[in-house]
């Protein structure tokens, strides 16, 4: 069984093999091993687009394969975020508070610890009392735990609700747009007990590890990001071929004909979905301590769209495709908004990409829907071998 | 001799006839001023009172005047003849103007004139004073102006007055102002305690916030504590510790009533024991045993132990002196039979004000159900009918906007501004939308799914074309004169003019998008496209044309909802994105495919959110946050919404 998935998907090995050189390269020209042709900052960069098209290729098989064209993934990816940066604040503050504690008197008791931690995480929003779902973030493997757990049950109850009751196609999308949307709307507010609108910073600074420099942290996520996508890409692989693979892709061309054919499609949809949604929030838990920052922004229903504008520019039905789309169009953007590109002055009127990168990025994502619905990854297809069993899309 | 006593009779008479109404006369302002000049000069608030009721007995004209002049130290005395005089600086010399008359009666240096300055409490009591003649001056904005003050904050001196005037008011809506007041002024204040019971009965009828206000007043309640009810006193109600009130605030309020020794906090404990550390320990417990609160209550119990500090109230001690006493609430108001009807007139009022209450949330429901329709009723046709998901619908509502406020920047009367605006917007977005169609749309009617991420390529293109084109500040879209303010039904229910005024265009729309749909030739067609357009065009109709036409109305309809929303909220470029959700929530709820269903969609919608936002007013990202939620669980149980097609028409 295994060799046989590796062999449906060559690109396994290929994109492995390049990640592999890609890692080595980056860390080769790092700071951390003091060569510095790579700033830590940039490293940062690459280490969250890593992050992004693991999450990318979640969502090639929830949409590309599949067929449900999500608008809720970044939902999860921003739980799994949410959930990492609970324990990241708490153990912080945590040292903190104990160091500044040493000095009293009378030694303080652990009460007066966790008091004192509450004030300091929740006074921005005039509270100081941890509110209940706070009560693992003491522990780094129960809020580990809670990476996996919150974004899975999530995506299982509701997974299991819309797809039990059959809605299907763009209901589904506007649904799953729903959900993020009450899900960033809920966040907003100063109650949820995750900060409001401040969300949840100082999430690059590792709790005991204020010794090391940024550097080898960024390059120890870098690390831990490549090896996630690494991971993810032989566990989507596996998916995505097979007996299952071929289920699922029955599913997205036609879920009736499937389910006539005795298939149970409602489970298969919601083992994809589930599985998409826990890997989306992983993939979100080692985003953002390299971001630093997590608000209820990152949640907002646009945040999903955009996902999907990577996978239908990267290609969808293929994972590498995806992967690609989400880092070429993620570093394009950072590229364009950061004032990287040089403006166009036309001499009555000077293109500034930083206001015109957004006009750009609509019209182009207009241009590949209409006429280049395979997307970069379609590029492949023109120097692929003859024997090829990648699947891709034949629509 | 007869005759001389006639005579001295008519003599008498004489110089008594004219003496009676003469006295008034003669014995003008100044006269007296003058027979207690010394309280004129410098009053005090106890003794004033005298000379006020003197001069509003005279019923001099001038009298009212001159207290205003008095209060606002603009009387002076001259120190050469000890008389009055209203003055004014004029350089190093004072102008004088007579008292009672106001002519100028020369001038003076200012050496001789001292300056009159009354203290606040004398003010006080000229100001009581005042308010009756001002309650039946001549002018009516002081009259109006004097009720204000009342209201504003009412004494009980002020009643008398004011019932004395009623009889005089010539304007009725005065009238019943003062009427009012009055009855408001007895219910706290009236002499006997059946006059006010009488005038409270009365105020039960109301609605209005001062009423309630009264009431609550009346009402007003202090916390009391004691070891047994008191008899006299008039209780509201008691409080069981436990259920009323926890047992810590039960004890918090003995503590302060003296009751019983305070309880000492963690940090106060902690102060103590900081104190009394000796050798690495405190009490006998070394320092490294006090991590944990029951090392420290060790410790304490050390100290206290040996008398350094006082020893420390136990949960027992607090549950004991707990259960020895009862706590209750006393009204302010002595009177029982006073509070008790107050209470009844207040329940009686909230009732009211309650349903009151339910009737303006169902206007803010319906004023919000009509937005979210405006909103989407354009997607009701192009989602609902043809079933294309157009995520740029919000970017045409947008577009509508702005095309009303570049409307405003050239014809600068609101009015007509907006009348050109209405159909300009309709024209700017259908001409849009019928672009999007040709260009987009028909490449992938058989593709749905990529239809919602290319018009989403189009939503993201041109809301960044709007804030490079008008920045990203709001921009104002200011609605004609006409359309400010409100309409208002009594203190409770009121809605703003604008908000009907959107009712009304939504109700216009209903009526004109069912009226294209189910009677004209258009609609007839563009119903057949949608059933079955292989079938429509062997029946020779250009479905081409029609899903251009239909998808240009709907999108023009977008834009006219642009320039309705933009009146009522800021027009800025994110504004569409604000909607989209909601608009497709309202067709999918309502029903896709039904102008009817969006609707109902939009109806429920509306008061969905009013109606938890009147559970948790201060906070709207709640309601919304619950609103979607609801909705999420609503599709799972009717997933083709609350007006579903059956039939033919459902298709697939």
């Amino acid at each position: 069984m295994n060799g046989s998935f590796l062999s449906q998907n060559r690109s396994v090995f290929w994109f492995l093999l390049s990640l592999a050189v890609f890692v080595l390269i980056v860390t080769v020209l790092s700071e951390a091993t003091g060569n510095g042709m790579i700033s830590t900052s940039f490293v940062k960069t690459l280490g969250k687009t890593l992050c992004l098209m693991l999450v990318a290729i979640a969502m090639d098989v929830v949409w590309g394969y599949t067929g449900i064209l999500s608008l809720g993934h970044m939902a999860f990816f921003g739980l799994g975020g949410y959930m990492i940066g609970m324990w990241l604040m708490y153990a912080r503050i945590e040292i903190i508070i104990t160091e500044s504690l040493r000095a009293a008197a009378i030694p303080p008791t652990p009460e007066e610890i966790h008091d004192a931690i509450g004030t300091q995480i929740f006074g921005v929003v005039g509270s100081s009392d941890f509110p209940p779902i706070w009560i693992f973030a003491h522990s780094f493997w129960l809020q580990i735990a809670m990476v996996v757990l919150v974004p899975g049950l999530l995506a299982l109850v509701f997974g299991w609700l819309a797809f039990r009751s059959r809605v299907t196609g763009v209901y589904l999308s506007i649904l799953t747009q729903a959900m993020t949307l009450a899900l960033s709307l809920y966040l907003f507010q100063n109650e949820s007990g995750l900060r409001g609108n401040n969300g949840l910073s100082g999430l690059q600074n590792l709790p005991g590890l204020d010794a090391v420099p940024q550097a080898q942290i960024s390059i120890a996520f870098f690390w831990a990001s490549a090896v996630a996508l690494g991971a993810g890409y032989v566990l989507f692989a596996w998916v995505v071929s097979g007996k299952m693979g071929s289920v699922i892709r029955g599913i997205r061309d036609n879920e009736s004909r499937v389910r006539f054919l005795g298939y149970h499609v409602e489970s298969y949809k919601l083992f994809v979905f589930t599985l998409t949604g826990i890997v989306a929030g992983i993939a979100g838990a080692l985003y953002y301590p390299q971001a630093g920052i997590i608000n209820p922004n990152e949640i907002a229903p646009i945040a999903s769209i955009y996902l999907a504008v990577w996978v239908a520019i990267g290609g969808r039905g293929r994972l590498y495709g995806a992967a690609l789309g989400a880092a070429f169009v993620s570093l394009l953007s950072s590229w364009f908004t950061s004032g990287g590109a040089p403006n166009i002055p036309l001499g009555f009127y000077t293109i500034q990409w930083t206001d015109w990168w957004l006009v750009l990025l609509g019209v182009s994502f207009v241009a590949v829907t209409l006429l280049a619905p395979k997307g970069i990854g379609g590029l492949f297809d023109l120097i692929a071998t003859r024997g090829s069993a990648e699947g891709g899309e034949k629509k | 001799m007869l005759r001389a006593l006639l005579l001295a009779f008519a003599l008498v008479l004489c110089l008594c006839m004219p003496a009676g109404p003469a006295r008034a006369q003669d014995q003008d302002l100044q006269t007296i001023l003058q027979t207690q000049a010394e309280e004129v000069a410098s009053p005090g608030r106890q003794s004033v009172g005298t000379l006020i009721e003197a001069l509003t007995a005279s019923g001099l004209p001038s009298v009212p005047l001159f207290l205003e002049r008095w209060a606002d130290r603009g009387v002076y005395q001259r120190s050469s003849d000890g008389l009055f005089y209203f003055a004014e600086k004029q350089g190093d010399d004072y102008a004088l103007s007579d008292i009672a008359s106001g002519a100028p009666a020369g001038t003076a240096p200012g050496s001789e004139m001292t300056q009159i300055r009354p203290n606040g409490g004398v003010r006080r009591v000229i100001a009581t004073a005042l308010v009756q003649f001002q309650l039946s001056d001549p002018d009516i904005t002081r009259r109006s102006a004097a009720l204000d003050a009342i209201a504003r904050s009412p004494e009980p001196d002020q009643l008398e007055p004011l019932r004395n005037s009623i009889a005089g008011e010539t304007d009725p809506e005065l009238l019943a102002r003062k009427e009012r007041l009055a009855g408001m002024l007895a219910a706290r204040f009236g002499d006997t305690a059946d006059e006010r019971i009488a005038a409270i009965e009365a105020l039960s009828g109301a609605l209005s916030v001062d009423v309630r206000a009264v009431l609550n007043q009346i009402l007003t309640t202090k916390p009391g504590v004691a070891t047994a009810l008191p008899e006299n006193a008039n209780i509201a109600r008691t409080l069981t510790p436990g259920k009323d009130l926890t047992e810590d605030e039960a004890y918090a309020r003995l503590v302060e009533a003296g009751l019983a020794p305070a309880i000492w906090s963690r940090d106060q404990i902690k102060a103590a024991l900081t104190e009394n550390i000796a050798d690495g320990a405190v009490g006998g417990v070394p320092l490294g045993q006090l991590v944990s609160e029951d090392g420290r209550d060790r410790a304490y119990a050390a100290l206290a132990a040996a008398g350094t500090v006082p020893p420390l109230v136990t949960k027992a001690d607090e549950a004991t002196a707990v259960s020895a006493h009862v706590f209750y609430e006393e009204y302010d108001e002595t009177d029982a039979s006073i509070t008790s009807a107050a209470r009844e007139a207040l329940d009686e009022v909230e009732t009211r004000v309650f349903f009151n209450q339910m009737l303006d949330l169902g206007l803010d429901a319906l004023s919000l159900a009509s937005i979210y329709f405006l909103a989407a009723i354009g997607l009701a046709i192009t989602f609902g009918v043809m079933g294309v998901i157009n995520m740029a619908h919000g970017e045409f509502i947008m577009m509508g906007a702005y095309t009303g406020y570049v409307v405003q920047q050239i014809i600068p009367d609101y009015t007509v501004s907006i009348i050109v605006a209405l159909p300009l917007a309709f024209a700017v977005t259908f001409g849009a939308g019928v672009a999007m169609e040709r260009l987009v749309i028909r490449w992938l009617y058989h593709r749905p799914l990529e239809t919602l991420l290319a018009t989403f390529g189009i939503s993201i293109a041109l809301q960044q074309l709007a804030k490079n084109i008008f920045g990203t500040q709001a921009r104002p879209l200011t609605s004609p004169s006409w359309l400010d303010g409100a309409w208002v039904l009594n203190d409770v229910v009121g809605i703003a003019n604008i908000r009907i005024a959107i009712f009304v265009l939504a109700l216009i729309f209903l009526g004109l998008i069912l009226f294209v749909l189910n009677k004209t030739r258009l609609g007839l067609e563009v119903r057949a496209v949608t059933q079955n357009p292989g079938m429509a065009a062997s029946m020779g109709i250009n479905p081409d044309k029609i899903n251009m036409l239909t998808f240009g109305l709907g999108s023009g309809i977008a834009g006219i909802a642009g320039v309705a929303i933009g009146l009522y909220a800021k027009v800025t470029s994110e504004m569409g994105a604000d909607y989209i959700v909601q608009s497709f929530m309202t067709v999918v709820v309502g029903g896709v495919g039904n102008v009817w269903g969006t609707l109902a969609g939009a109806g429920l919608i509306g008061i969905l959110q009013k109606g938890i936002e009147y559970f948790n007013p201060s906070n709207t990202l709640a309601a919304q946050t619950y609103m979607i939620l609801f909705i999420i669980l609503f599709i799972q149980f009717r997933p083709k919404g609350i007006v579903a097609l059956k039939g033919r028409a459902a298709g697939d």
